[in-house]
């Protein structure tokens, strides 16, 4: 009977302090929202656009992936369906999967390795002539349809300025359809997207160069470093690194998403889908043909892509230098 | 022989070394930037003399960098197209001028609100929203077209400049690197104003906002660039909501006598964004020093 009670107060007492504790812990989140308050106010209209454009439709399209869904009638759930018809059924999705790897693989290292030695380079040239080279090299990527004139450039026939070029010089003798053989589309769109490719990340090593302590290279010279890559290698790509680490997952994803530059190239599709990408693939189902399940199942998955390989080239970037 | 001296001595040559660095290393580093800059270089300039050449020397090979009948038939030709145009062509220029003018304004102020704080302070919630930032600039836009237009669709901002802008303004490169310049301001600047009283909207508008200009400047562009090729997509379907990249893509969408014509809408859409960029350089760069990741 006195165990009882004595368990039954111990029991009143823990409850009483829950209670008491999950109150406290209100109490302080009440506090703490007051405090920050005038934070989460200026975060708001960010927060809220940012959820709305960004995190929300990452959720949708996992949701939307598991079902058939038109925009017509109400999706229909389906399951796994539309992952085991993009993975086993969907050739075409294969190869797109292909192009855009092999694209990412050439690209994307030797994008992000000449973003570096250009601006590397540029950093060594006096003010004046430093500005207008990193305006030469980063003006491609921001000039909107110029690249286009590549059309003209490798143009099929004769007139084709890379055709004139090869037959001129003999290499050639009979023109090459470069936008429209399958053995040279590949190469085509990987040329033009190398000459769009210094963008962001190659601002960031430009202006990374430009903030590396310049004593370190004095201090280094009497430490006995003797040459320039010596420098790079010791001083100058250390110290960058958080440059570098920007600049790489800049150049991941776009390498990934490659898509206008095919599309307005080599045509919407490419003759035997030679150009075709996993992003021109996504906009045949989602804006072509609505199945919107499908194209979320497809969506989803390059999302997971993107991340896990900006995940693994962080990790391996992080290493270097430590 | 005076001249190519002096060529040599503006080339570094005949002056005292800088610390580590051979004669041999400068001459290969000026070759190196010759061949790759005149790579990056051609099709733009190429680009700017078709812009000015007669139909005859459009197709010459070899192309002419610099147009022997120096014309501004093109622009003339366009001019004309323009005028002819169904919703008068004023009508895109003004979308395109709404879009890229509240869209900017609204990122540059909306994405420092943000930054603000997630530069300078501590309060819960406050790191797992910058993850979600970093990591919403590991996947591409095209990513999440899907689900955005069906957001768009039901909160009923279709076929309205909205579904331009709203989707802009929250992009999330701009506050990262919004966010990361503003590390940089000494936080004893913040604490004196509040201790002279000063709230911290106030401390916000009147000693964050212009101590970032230079980062402005960056997010103007980046943004801008994106609003000036944006043809509305599938978000805008009424032709009076058009702005003006899809009016000069459809004259573009035209075959060969239209070359010329689709020489001067190219060098109009790339000479703008140029520009800016040129004007706005040293300041941009300025901004990406700080936009190093950890």
């Amino acid at each position: 009977m006195v165990q009882k009670t004595m368990a039954s107060k111990k029991a009143l007492r823990s409850k009483k302090t829950f209670s008491e504790r999950a109150k406290n812990r209100w109490e302080s989140a009440k506090k703490s929202l007051s405090k920050n308050k005038h934070y989460y106010i200026l975060m708001a209209p960010f927060a809220i656009l940012f959820f709305t454009f960004t995190v929300v439709p990452v959720i949708m399209s996992l949701f939307i992936s598991f079902t058939y869904f038109n925009l017509l009638e109400p999706p229909r759930f389906i399951g796994l369906d539309n992952y085991i018809k993009l993975l086993l059924d969907d050739e075409i999705f294969l190869i797109s999967l292909r192009n855009t790897l092999i694209l990412a693989v050439v690209t994307g290292p030797l994008s992000y390795v000449l973003a570096f030695v250009f601006a590397w380079l540029i950093n060594e040239l006096r003010p004046k002539l430093r500005a207008l080279m990193t305006l030469i090299f980063y003006a491609p990527s921001i000039s909107g349809s110029a690249f286009l004139i590549w059309l003209l450039i490798f143009s099929g026939d004769v007139h084709g300025y890379a055709n004139a070029f090869l037959i001129r010089f003999g290499a050639i003798s009979s023109p090459i359809l470069w936008l429209r053989s399958p053995t040279y589309i590949m190469m085509v769109i990987i040329i033009v997207q190398l000459w769009l490719s210094l963008g962001v990340s190659f601002l960031a090593f430009i202006a990374g160069l430009q903030s590396v302590d310049k004593t370190l290279y004095e201090a280094a010279a009497i430490d006995g470093i003797r040459n320039r890559w010596q420098e790079l290698w010791h001083i100058t790509l250390p110290s960058m690194k958080p440059q570098l680490l920007f600049g790489a997952v800049m150049q991941i994803t776009t390498t990934l998403a490659i898509a206008e530059v095919s599309m307005q190239l080599v045509g919407f599709p490419s003759v035997q889908y030679a150009g075709h990408t996993i992003v021109t693939h996504l906009i045949d189902y989602g804006s072509i043909r609505f199945d919107l399940g499908y194209a979320s199942a497809i969506a989803t998955l390059l999302f997971l892509i993107m991340i896990s390989t900006n995940i693994f080239v962080r990790s391996i970037l992080r290493k270097v230098g430590s | 022989m005076g001249v190519f001296k002096r060529i040599l001595r503006r080339l570094g040559f005949g002056k005292p070394r800088k610390l580590n660095r051979s004669r041999w290393g400068d001459l290969g580093l000026f070759l190196v930037l010759l061949i790759f800059g005149s790579f990056s270089a051609f099709p733009l300039i190429l680009t700017t003399s078709n812009a000015f050449k007669p139909l005859d020397e459009l197709f010459l090979f070899p192309p002419r960098l610099i147009p022997r009948n120096l014309t501004f038939d093109n622009f003339r030709d366009l001019a004309e197209l323009i005028g002819n145009s169904w919703v008068p062509f004023s009508r895109y220029f003004f979308n395109t001028l709404l879009n890229t003018v509240v869209g900017t304004a609204g990122h540059v102020l909306i994405a420092s609100m943000c930054a603000y704080p997630l530069a300078k302070y501590r309060f819960p919630g406050r790191t797992l929203f910058f993850t979600l930032v970093i990591y919403s600039l590991m996947f591409a836009p095209q990513v999440t077209a899907t689900p955005n237009y069906i957001i768009v669709t039901r909160i009923g901002l279709i076929d309205t400049p909205a579904a331009i802008i709203l989707p802009a303004i929250a992009s999330s490169l701009g506050l990262y690197l919004m966010k990361q310049f503003m590390e940089q301001i000494p936080n004893e600047l913040l604490e004196s104003a509040k201790i002279d009283g000063a709230s911290e909207y106030r401390i916000f508008f009147q000693i964050v906002m212009p101590l970032v200009k230079p980062a402005w400047l960056t997010l103007i562009i980046l943004l801008f660039q994106r609003l000036w090729v944006t043809d509305g997509g599938a978000f805008i379907f009424s032709e009076e909501w058009k702005p003006v990249s899809y009016a000069l893509r459809q004259i573009a969408a035209g075959t060969i006598e239209r070359a010329g014509t689709i020489a001067a809408v190219s060098f109009i859409m790339m000479i703008v964004p140029v520009v800016f960029f040129v004007f706005s350089q040293s300041k941009i760069v300025e901004t990406f020093s700080h936009s190093g990741m950890k």
